[in-house]
């Protein structure tokens, strides 16, 4: 078997068992890579070549005395908004075209710290915003299921990669859904973790209250794997959480679901919602009441008010999260400038791209004097009902399930100039953020067209244990895990 | 029409942490451009901050001292503007929440005492500097100052003159450099003030419009800008004009004050709570903890050495105004009981020593133009080169208030103690300067000297009392300044009269 198709858990096992060398496993990722990236085009930037002399360094460590951690050896890709110290860091916008950070982020602090390798960085839309990719100053990623096909957004890169094999697994952000959607979208497994527990030090910030680092992995242990390596408190981020990081793995061992009570919300199964959606979605949840899981219909009443709410917190933190790309002291600046404002007007007007604009003024006007209240206040007051919703929720049951996505992976430029339609392909995965709460997708089927379907499963703050559970039996009983895009 | 004019005083103090306000960088002042620096503070992308724990407990004991309540929900809130010296295009502040809140300290004002209210005192981090070339060096910014923490306390509308607003603003300053929360030194711009004032008719309710006044560095460009101001407006008003409400920057050179920005330039600075900072609660025994541990107060203490010593107001202010040499007269007049003297009898005379004898011996160092007593801060005085033991210094003192050693010798022997480690006995001694009181020895020099000055002797028995002083002098000077003054004047009145 090539070692491309191996999971992240699987080539670990052999890897620390020296079947197999580090170096092995950087040659087979950069030849799939070279064969299939053209087409998925999901790097930014490629570091083949420093991952092949740190796996050749790490064999000559490794000699003698094998002591090997659980991400060494291991080939992942990374979201380009997440800094790794000496590799660009893009975010895939004009403004950091150039940027270098000096300074890892704390995840990458931790992989590095296990001798993981790094292939390269993965593409996304520009500082995040956007379901698509689309909005990349580089061009947009393509589906590995069927490449006139986005592969979801915002880390579309990272999904595609994992998608079609050129790494193991990935590094995503998600900050409306820009794990879970892409993921739906690619067939893989994403996870955004609960608000506070991966470390936001390093993550170029989008909307600081929302964003969160997870994985995106092939199946569901995999990314129980992986974000036990990441998740964690740092005394650098303020807003993560100082508590013990469970041994996620451990909690997959139980495999049928007995007593486990799982939600339906009515609201996400109305209008909008694609009818193959629909279907297999529904025959998901009745495979998760045949694991043994009782299953009862609940409401999320605010549901319809999320995507307001979001794109005002979210807009209003964007545009003073991005105030710093000013063009004075890093990144992109405009040339032949008469004076400060000039400078400040040029860089912005050159380095952002249409939607980061859209939403910094956006975020700038709810701001104001004079609309703080009606727009920021009102916004911030309807989130806490929101979060109430889910609360009230999750005294009758412990997961809540629901579609990633109301459609399969749209044709790239279908919703490109239509922003409003491209902010509801993130409908049922925006409130999870709101609410600051765990939720993972992982793929329930295909369409007719032989695309993926993603099956949401949301839980508790710091209830990762329960959704990573119930994820996992069903994965395991159902197997779609196993199918693989074909790219020719 | 007569107007009155209504002063309020915003000022930026410069908390004495050793790291910056969110992130580990040292505040040393004066470095190389940019070396005091990292991701935070230069606001690289992906940076987060972290509130420093110092800074904190230090803007609670500024308001603690400056009777505030002290808000236990505190959050952190951006103030959203564009300027190359303001790293992430937002300053960490604080908004709705502000950590102490409406407090008030005691002033001297035209009329007595009176009290200035703080509205608010509330912590946030400065910006770096722009360093602006001639020629074709174009502008450069150092971001050392970027982060730094600073409380800005900002009063009511409660003053009414300059000298009000000084009043005020040495309080003030005092205070916090008593608590050790900020060096108030006002050149290196650790304590900034920016006063606004208005005027209005006598008699008015309603304020006239505000006008603010930055580039103030030192407390005479503040009596001087004040006073600018409100002549300068006072005109305006009396010719039939109009005062528009912005902030004026004070030109040394020219002495005037000129606009800087009008209010319709103002910015609408979009304040929003920080998401990168979970509210800060504090407890309220925390709290407590430093109200317990406050150290006497500038003001309390001050008048405390005024009745318990006898001083005047004015050599109070003197030693008040730097707390290592207010502790230094304090542990030297503990000494007092070995010399059988009382607070009352030595406090003049210790406090004319330090403030004035003392200073005069440092003054003549060149490397040492202060009374720099304290090197450590937090920890009092500390044994320097210049050092004189507190304990030696009393000796010394109260030596010459017993009158067993004149004024000239109390001079020789102090500028011999000072750096030497050395007592006044020792010094004494050694260099033989005991007093002479024998009268045998006395009469000798007296002789000598009645025989030299047969004029000023005619004076005095011509009935020119004033002659007595001269001879005195004169008999101390040819005894090398050892003989007993008192002795002397009684042995020259029994000749003289003989």
């Amino acid at each position: 078997m090539s070692l491309h198709k191996l999971t992240l858990i699987d080539l670990q096992r052999k890897f620390a068992a020296g079947e197999v060398t580090a170096t092995e496993i950087v040659r087979a990722y950069s030849l799939r890579i070279s064969q299939v990236e053209p087409k998925v085009k999901a790097f930014v930037t490629q570091t083949r070549e420093a991952a092949c002399e740190q796996a050749e360094a790490l064999d000559r460590k490794l000699k003698g005395w094998r002591k090997t951690m659980p991400l060494s050896g291991m080939p992942l890709a990374v979201k380009d908004n997440i800094c790794t110290d000496g590799v660009p860091t893009t975010c895939s916008s004009r403004m950091l075209q150039n940027f270098v950070p000096p300074y890892d982020a704390t995840v990458i602090s931790k992989l590095r710290a296990q001798d993981y390798l790094l292939l390269g960085k993965t593409n996304l839309d520009e500082f995040a915003m956007g379901s698509s990719t689309e909005n990349s100053a580089f061009g947009p990623s393509r589906n590995p299921w069927n490449l006139q096909c986005v592969p979801g957004g915002s880390s579309g890169g990272s999904a595609a990669a994992v998608a079609a094999e050129e790494c193991v697994a990935a590094l995503g952000s998600d900050t409306g859904g820009s794990i879970r959607q892409p993921a739906a979208f690619c067939g893989v497994v994403g996870l955004k973790p609960t608000y506070g527990l991966v470390s936001r030090y390093g993550l170029v910030a989008f909307a600081s209250s929302l964003d969160q680092i997870g994985p995106i992995t092939k199946n569901v242990s995999d990314a129980a794997f992986l974000l036990g390596a990441i998740a964690g408190h740092d005394p650098l981020d303020s807003t993560s959480i100082d508590r013990p990081v469970p041994d996620y793995l451990k909690a997959l061992q139980k495999r049928d679901l007995k007593r486990l009570r799982v939600g339906v919300p009515v609201e996400f199964f109305t209008e909008g919602l694609d009818p193959e959606v629909d279907r297999t979605v529904r025959s998901a949840i009745e495979e998760l009441s045949h694991l043994g899981a009782e299953v009862k219909e609940i409401r999320l009443p605010r549901t319809d008010a999320a995507v307001a709410v979001y794109y005002v917190v979210a807009t209003a933190e964007a545009s003073s999260n991005l105030a710093r790309f000013d063009g004075v002291k890093f990144g992109f600046r405009a040339k032949e400038t008469k004076d400060l404002l000039d400078l400040y007007i040029k860089t912005r007007q050159e380095g952002f791209g249409p939607e980061v604009k859209r939403r910094i003024m956006l975020g700038t006007y709810v701001l104001s004097a004079g609309y703080y209240d009606a727009y920021y206040g009102k916004a911030q007051a309807v989130r806490t009902l929101v979060c109430q919703d889910f609360e009230a929720a999750f005294k009758e049951v412990d997961v809540i399930v629901t579609p990633t996505t109301p459609t399969p992976a749209f044709k790239l430029g279908e919703k490109s100039e239509d922003p409003l339609q491209m902010y509801l392909s993130d409908i049922f995965t925006i409130s999870v953020n709101l609410a600051g709460l765990p939720a993972i997708s992982l793929p329930c089927g295909f369409s007719r067209a032989g695309l993926p379907i993603g099956l949401q499963l949301i839980g508790r703050a710091f209830e990762e244990e329960t959704v990573l559970r119930a994820a996992h039996a069903y994965e395991q009983s159902t197997q779609w895990y196993h199918q693989k895009p074909i790219l020719r | 029409m007569t107007y009155e004019t209504v002063i309020g005083v915003e000022v930026h103090a410069q908390l004495r942490t050793k790291s910056k306000m969110f992130c580990g960088c040292a505040t040393t002042f004066g470095l190389s451009a940019n070396s005091q620096t990292c991701p935070v503070c230069l606001g690289l992308p992906g940076s987060l901050p972290v509130i420093n724990r110092m800074a904190v407990e230090m803007a609670v004991r500024a308001g603690l001292a400056l009777n505030c309540t002290i808000t236990p929900n505190n959050q952190f809130a951006r103030k959203n503007y564009f300027y190359p010296d303001l790293p992430k295009g937002y300053q960490i502040s604080q908004y709705e929440s502000p950590i102490c809140q409406h407090g008030w300290i005691e002033i001297v004002g035209a009329e007595g005492t009176k009290r200035v209210r703080i509205r608010r005192a509330h912590l946030e981090e400065d910006a770096g500097k722009n360093v602006h070339e001639t020629g074709a060096g174009g502008s450069r910014v150092d971001l050392n100052r970027a982060g730094t923490p600073l409380l800005e306390i900002v009063t009511e509308p409660d003053m009414q003159s300059a000298d009000e607003v000084v009043s005020y603003l040495k309080g003030l300053r005092d205070i916090l450099m008593y608590l050790e929360v900020c060096d108030g030194n006002m050149e290196e711009g650790n304590f900034r003030c920016e006063p606004n004032l208005s005027l209005r008719p006598v008699g008015q309710k309603e304020f006239g419009t505000k006008v603010e006044l930055k580039n103030i560095n030192s407390f005479k460009y503040v009596k001087d800008a004040v006073e600018y101001e409100i002549k300068r407006q006072t005109k305006v008003l009396r010719d039939g004009g109009k005062i528009y409400q912005e902030t004026r920057l004070w030109n040394i050179e020219r002495g005037e004050t000129a606009v800087m920005r009008s209010k319709e330039e103002a910015h609408d600075y979009r304040y929003f709570p920080d998401p990168d900072l979970v509210p800060l609660k504090l407890e309220s025994d925390w709290i407590e903890g430093f109200r317990s541990s406050l150290p006497e107060l500038p003001a309390v203490r001050r008048k405390r050495l005024q009745s318990d010593y006898g001083l005047s107001e004015y050599i109070c202010g003197v030693l008040a105004s730097d707390k290592n040499v207010l502790e230094y007269f304090e542990s030297a007049a503990a000494e007092m009981g070995r010399f059988g003297l009382t607070k009352l009898e030595v406090g003049k005379e210790l406090a004319n020593c330090i403030t004035v004898d003392f200073q005069g011996q440092l003054n003549k160092m060149t490397y040492a133009p202060n009374l720099t007593l304290a090197t450590t801060p937090g920890t009092g005085p500390v044994p320097g080169p210049l050092w004189v033991a507190s304990a030696n210094l009393m000796e010394l003192v109260a030596r010459k208030i017993k009158g067993e050693i004149s004024g000239p010798i109390y001079k020789a022997v102090l500028e011999k103690m000072v750096g030497t480690g050395k007592t006044a006995s020792e010094i004494i001694e050694a260099e033989g300067l005991k007093q002479v009181s024998d009268e045998g020895t006395l009469e000798k020099v007296i002789d000598e000297v009645l025989g030299n000055s047969p004029e000023q002797v005619a004076q005095f028995k011509a009935g020119k009392q004033q002659v007595l002083g001269f001879l005195v002098g004169q008999v101390m000077k040819a005894s090398g300044g050892k003989a007993n003054p008192g002795k002397v004047n009684e042995l020259l009145k029994k000749k003289l009269s003989a």
